[in-house]
């Protein structure tokens, strides 16, 4: 299952770019070839796998070692010498566990565990607030509160020791405390042994295990949300506590240690320390930022406003963004690879695995048509685990999951993180999806249990290798450019294509890809929107480091799961997360369509509206019969208007020169209308009785000669190789394709 | 997860039975689509689900574990070379667990 996974450091490279392959490898050995990916669907109905092997220097045998991924959360403050003077101390935070009873977990530790020396404030085995001394001769004391803590309630846990009178204290203070619910608690009792300095780091939310090489290993990490920690030199009365909590009076006492203020630099991977000492934390595996603290009082939800009401930081011992593996063999894109999507293709024994990437023209190379790969999306879907762990997959889907090795080997290997479509171990969202880790289930080949009944059966990155299958095939030239390139470029990226196509599935759009497709299609670009449920979620990639996007999934939009109140703004860039509807520019009003109903067992046909016999826009159907129901077939549910369907509609935006030209029909009643288009529930949601469960074809016109072609379906593009390309879906793309190549006005 | 009122009658609604037998992926009758919300809205723990061994030729049954990182539990010897098929083999031994009785139709 899977003994052969893999990363790049790039996702998308020009040449003359270097781009590091990073490869684990359960067998003695490998063989890796540079591929160029043209199709990567295995159906034997289909058009077939199709590659091309590049000549390459790093194509050839490697040996195979394997390489570990370390998840889970924590903040480590190196060492210092400061730190080893303590002799009276005390610990404070605000925590707000979500898994108490699931085993030991660190707070605030300096634990060096191969000889158990130092302190550590954690969660015990029993789910208590503990103080763990150690004195590096094997003896271990711990003072335990008598009460468990509840999941998901703020306390403010206190731990001091006094080094005269050899007296530990241990405080679990619950904020709303509940008359009859037992979890307040107070301890002080005598400790024997005197912890001892150690050269640990100190960390928050986990405690250090041990090296490993020239690694420091983490474990008993801590699941919730920690706020406000406090580290002082001396043993404090329960006023001293209450008081430290103000970051200012705790930096101000001049035995304070450390005040750290989580609500500082939000985007950032500093835990900033307010006291004079600048012990200045490093967040590692970008647990979750801008998350409302132990004193939010839900008047303001907007963190940039008060960020002070946001000091938490919600950690995971799931969370993960860099693998950070070792490379084992690097490529020089050369000046030969024309831009395509190409992969690093390994195999041993009976396993293969593509680390794909794309090239991007050379300068002066460009070509006319760019296809826009979704690579946010694909980040977005990277890793699910909806096939194992979604609660309502086969009732969603009426179908019976279909689960692959990839599934099985994600179920089991947590560490390689999840999606934007799972939640953590503790039940809380993910919100932060990495590509420096193995996307296992975005290889070509790959199927997903949203791909539709029987057929294909594929998602996001192998679907829309559908598409590159079709320009080839119908002999057309392209360049492959990535949402990931276009958020960093902007508009310049777009601006000289004759036309830009877009993936079967572009659902997730920065604020800079937005209005970069925008400014394109404003400007006389022509964009055919070959998807559905496209430009439908506000993502934010993080302005400092490569490969991370986040997600808020704020009000209404078909849910994975849902923001908290109060946690519905980026911490990457602090603007408002969730639907882009949401933030008043609907998916209509880019390209006419927007996501109306799912569903994901069997795809239907279109049939054509009377604008399609408009002189404006008979082209579309140039060679199509009047009555001829389009797209009555495909490799993705057997139909070209399937599981996301989008529809027009003048009122949410469709621009009001629009034609539209198709309409989707006879949709099952797993096809159910999206939340966001009904305010009540009422009878008759689904695709037998609702008059919006439609998918629309779109065509208008915009300034400057450009224009907007829209199919508001995913499957759509699994129809284009169906009798060998002879069929009216792929002459409708033609049509299409052709007429925006002619430069004429329309 | 769904906890209808609805109890499978298992002679009542054999045409429902016979209706998937017939078609069991698509349109479906209001009808059936209740009998397929109680065999398809149960809990994860022990959820037959099928797992592909050769892609696009043969599948697995399996159980669900429905715990998270517990792996999928391959039910031995039981392999479909069809999809459909595997929903009505799946759609059989729900109907008989539900209800007690054998599902007289092939």
């Amino acid at each position: 299952m899977l003994k052969i996974t893999g990363y790049a450091d790039r996702l998308y490279c020009r040449p003359g770019d270097t781009i590091a392959f990073k490869v684990n490898c359960e067998y003695p050995s490998y063989r890796a070839d540079i591929v160029r990916v043209i199709c990567g669907d295995s159906n034997p109905e289909g058009p077939g796998i199709k590659e091309q092997i590049i000549e390459s220097s790093v194509a050839g045998r490697y040996p195979g070692r394997q390489q570990a991924i370390h998840s889970g959360s924590y903040i480590t403050v190196q060492d210092r010498s400061l730190l080893h003077k303590l002799r009276s101390f005390a610990l404070q935070a605000f925590i707000w566990p979500t898994t108490p009873a699931k085993g030991r977990q660190g707070i605030i530790t300096k634990w060096a565990a191969d000889n158990g020396a130092g302190f550590a404030l954690i969660i015990d085995e029993h789910g208590r607030t503990t103080l763990q001394l150690g004195d590096g001769t094997g003896s271990i004391d711990l003072t335990s509160v008598e009460q468990v803590l509840q999941p998901r309630r703020w306390y403010r846990v206190c731990a001091s020791f006094d080094c005269e009178s050899r007296q530990v204290c241990v405080i679990q203070d619950p904020l709303e405390p509940v008359p009859g619910f037992a979890d307040r608690a107070f301890v002080s009792q005598p400790c024997a042994l005197m912890p001892l300095a150690n050269d640990a780091p100190l960390v928050f939310a986990a405690l250090a295990s041990g090296a490993e090489g020239n690694r420091t290993e983490f474990q008993e990490h801590f699941n919730g949300k920690i706020d406000s920690p406090r580290l002082i030199a001396r043993a404090l009365s329960q006023a001293e506590c209450v008081a430290a909590v103000n970051v200012q009076l705790a930096g101000n006492d001049p035995d304070c240690i450390g005040a750290w203020d989580f609500s500082i630099a939000m985007s950032s991977q500093i835990a900033h320390d307010s006291s004079p000492n600048r012990l200045h934390g490093q967040i590692v595996n970008f647990p979750t930022r801008a998350m409302t603290g132990w004193n939010w009082s839900g008047e303001k939800v907007e963190w940039t406003q008060d960020p002070d009401q946001w000091g938490a930081i919600h950690f995971h011992d799931d969370d993960l963004y860099d693998a950070g593996w070792d490379t084992d063999f690097q490529l020089e894109i050369s000046p030969a690879m024309k831009s395509g999507i190409y992969a690093a293709r390994l195999r041993g024994g009976d396993d293969e695995e593509y680390i794909w990437f794309t090239v991007g023209p050379a300068p002066g190379e460009r070509r006319q048509i760019a296809l826009l790969l979704p690579t946010a999306s694909y980040m977005a879907y990277a890793n699910d685990h909806l096939g194992t762990d979604g609660t309502g997959a086969e009732l969603l889907n009426n179908i019976v999951s279909v689960l692959s090795p990839h599934d099985l080997f994600l179920n089991e290997r947590w560490e390689y993180g999840g999606s934007l479509y799972d939640v953590h171990s503790d039940g809380s969202g993910i919100c932060y999806s990495s590509r420096l880790r193995p996307m296992v289930n975005m290889r070509p080949k790959r199927e997903n249990i949203l791909g539709g009944f029987g057929r294909s059966r594929l998602w996001q990155f192998a679907a829309d290798t559908h598409i590159t299958d079709w320009l080839e095939a119908m002999g057309y030239d392209y360049d492959i450019i990535t949402d990931e390139e276009l958020h960093d470029t902007g508009y310049q990226l777009l601006s000289d294509y004759r036309a830009v196509l877009t993936g079967t599935h572009p659902e997730y759009y920065s604020t800079e890809m937005w209005d970069a497709v925008s400014s394109y299609r404003d400007r006389g670009g022509r964009l055919m929107y070959l998807g559905g449920d496209g430009f439908y979620w506000r993502i934010a990639y993080h302005p400092e480091v490569p490969g991370l996007i986040e997600l808020r999934r704020a009000e209404s939009g078909v849910r994975a799961w849902a923001a908290m109140p109060g946690e519905y703004y980026h911490s990457f860039d602090g603007r408002q997360g969730g639907l882009w509807a949401r933030q008043g520019r609907t998916p209509q009003s880019l390209v006419g369509v927007g996501f109306a109903a799912q569903g994901f067992d069997i795809s239907s046909y279109y049939t054509r509206l009377a604008d399609s016999h408009k002189p404006g826009a008979e082209f579309v159907f140039q060679g199509i019969g009047a009555n001829d129901r389009i797209g009555d077939f495909g490799l993705i549910g057997g139909g070209a208007a399937g599981l996301e369907i989008d529809r027009s509609d003048f009122e949410l935006g469709t621009p009001p020169n629009a034609y539209v030209l198709a309409r989707s029909e006879r949709h099952t009643d797993t096809y159910l209308l999206v939340p966001e288009e009904f305010l009540e529930t009422s009878p008759g949601l689904g695709g037998h009785e609702n008059g919006k469960v439609h998918a629309d074809m779109v065509f208008f016109t915009t300034q400057r000669g450009g224009a907007v072609f829209s199919v508001g379906s995913i499957a759509w593009a699994g129809g284009l190789s169906h009798d060998a390309y002879r069929n009216n879906v792929s002459r409708i793309t033609l049509n299409v394709l052709r007429r925006f190549l002619d430069e004429r006005e329309f | 997860m769904l906890r209808s009122i609805y109890r499978v009658d298992p002679i009542r609604d054999l045409p429902l039975a016979q209706e998937f037998h017939d078609s069991p992926i698509g349109h479906h009758s209001a009808n059936l689509q209740r009998v397929l919300n109680v065999l398809r809205g149960g809990p994860l723990k022990g959820k037959y689900v099928l797992v592909c061994t050769i892609p696009h030729k043969k599948w697995q049954l399996a159980t669900l574990s429905g715990e998270r990182g517990k792996p999928v539990n391959l039910v031995p010897n039981i392999f479909f070379s069809d999809l459909k098929q595997a929903e009505w083999d799946i759609f059989r031994r729900r109907w008989e667990e539900h209800t007690g009785e054998i599902l007289p139709i092939t």
